[in-house]
């Protein structure tokens, strides 16, 4: 499969992988946890809808499958490169200028918590042009407007296509408020990712 | 597009931190920068007010304050939030709680009263709760009352029920509420022994000695050097071997700290006090 250059290019130089997803979003998720390489350099931030009471079996399945150490974050985290930071069930998470994590527990938005607006917004104001974000499946309109904040600073911005996902109203909230530069297929976006 | 992505910048904030220590005497100097800067663009999109305009406004109106606080701090929470939590403190906790002539406990930063009333039902299930007192503290006051009425809507404990249920209690939260129409009101028995009042972990100091502190989900929003100020005013207050609880994502950072305190469950951050 060839790989429009541009994108590629943005990809390569950016420094921190946003990925968020909702309901049908899980096994896509997972794969790309499975094949991103060690040799990454990029910090990859994972912020996916979850139950409140569901504890951190995710993460453990991650971490056995992944050869990148994954993290559940935790109130003021370093944010690293080469890790995987996955956000806590029942918390937002807040960049701070610093390069840590900050979690809040106000109101989920869009029956949602942690938010992927929320994670997106706050990397678009401290990371600016520097991320390349992706949006899943989901069946709310979480993550249209953060993808957009992304957009508008210069980032990188993927939406996964409509007819591809599992539940298409996410990215095509995304797509109809003209938040995305890329719309790709899921087989599409693995190759980026491991381009 | 919203207020908020026109993003207020740091010079802003540190301009409205300094009017509101000021003019109103509450510092937020060592808050987190990025909830601060999102609890901030918030109330301006609410109420509709520009930068200079809620400058002014916190300078002029005298009511608006506390209006602002609210929205500042975030006084979200659940009844029984992270049920493993109360299942750790009822194995490994109580039982060594039990064992006091009196056991008092503090709620710090307690919002609307939930937890209070959540380690009330606990110390009951274990019957130790005629022998404690709870005091639940905040630094607003609207919240307060909220938490000595004990009234929440039903929707609420409803879903608050399977919280409850994993953290493996006898029977159901709702046995715990008289219901009418929407209301849930929590019963006058779980209410005696409770106390609930003003106090700013930022400024204020010892009131009480403690066998048991916590403070779940208040950290996230204070800079470490708070954060260390106010585990010592936890450490002053609590009694030798005392109890402090942190948020599940809250972690004793500090390595002075590390040495004051020892892991009882790292999983649920529940530490106890080393020496006196």
């Amino acid at each position: 499969m060839d790989i429009d250059k541009n994108i590629a290019d943005r990809w390569h130089n950016s420094e921190i992988l946003l990925l968020g997803g909702s309901a049908g979003s899980f096994k896509l998720l997972f794969h790309i946890v499975k094949i991103l390489p060690p040799s990454l350099d990029k910090v990859v931030i994972i912020i996916m809808h979850r139950k409140r009471n569901f504890q951190s079996s995710i993460e453990k399945l991650f971490a056995e499958n992944s050869s990148m150490p994954i993290r559940e974050i935790s109130d003021k985290d370093k944010i690293n490169k080469n890790t995987i930071y996955i956000a806590p069930a029942n918390y937002h998470v807040l960049i701070e200028k610093d390069h840590s994590f900050a979690l809040d527990v106000s109101d989920a938005l869009w029956y949602s918590k942690p938010s992927i607006d929320i994670t997106f917004e706050s990397a678009a104001e401290i990371y600016n042009d520097r991320c390349t974000a992706i949006l899943f499946s989901g069946a709310n309109e979480d993550g249209a407007q953060g993808l957009l904040k992304l957009k508008n600073t210069g980032s990188l911005t993927i939406a996964q296509h409509p007819d591809d996902a599992e539940m298409p109203e996410m990215p095509k909230k995304a797509i109809s408020i003209n938040a995305t530069d890329y719309v790709l297929k899921s087989n599409e976006i693995f190759v980026l990712l491991q381009n | 597009m919203n207020v908020s992505s026109q993003g207020l910048t740091a010079e802003q904030i540190t301009e409205l931190i300094d009017l509101v220590k000021k003019v109103h005497g509450f510092d937020f100097s060592e808050y987190s920068k990025a909830s601060l800067k999102r609890r901030l663009s918030r109330i301006m999109m609410i109420k509709k007010l520009e930068y200079y305009d809620l400058k002014h406004t916190l300078v002029n109106s005298p009511d608006f304050f506390q209006n602002f606080l609210e929205e500042i701090t975030v006084n979200v929470t659940e009844m029984f939030r992270d049920p493993s939590f109360y299942k750790a403190l009822n194995n490994q906790v109580v039982p060594y709680l039990s064992t006091y002539q009196h056991i008092k406990i503090w709620s710090a930063g307690c919002s609307s009263g939930e937890e209070v009333y959540s380690l009330a039902i606990l110390l009951d299930q274990a019957g130790l709760k005629n022998k404690s007192f709870i005091y639940g503290t905040d630094v607003n006051t609207v919240v307060l009352k909220e938490a000595r009425m004990g009234i929440y809507s039903y929707r609420n404990i409803k879903s608050y029920a399977e919280n409850y249920q994993l953290s493996g209690l006898k029977g159901s939260l709702t046995d715990h509420f008289t219901t009418m129409y929407d209301a849930a009101t929590v019963h006058s028995e779980l209410k005696t022994n409770t106390l609930f009042s003003v106090h700013n972990l930022i400024s204020d100091t010892v009131f009480n000695e403690f066998q048991l502190i916590s403070c779940r989900n208040v950290f996230i929003y204070f800079e470490m050097q708070l954060q260390e100020k106010i585990l010592e005013l936890f450490y002053k207050s609590l009694c030798p071997h005392g109890f402090l609880c942190l948020g599940s994502k809250e972690t004793i950072r500090s390595d002075s700290f590390k040495k004051k305190f020892k892991a009882v469950n790292l999983k649920e951050n529940i530490y106890q006090k080393i020496g006196y």
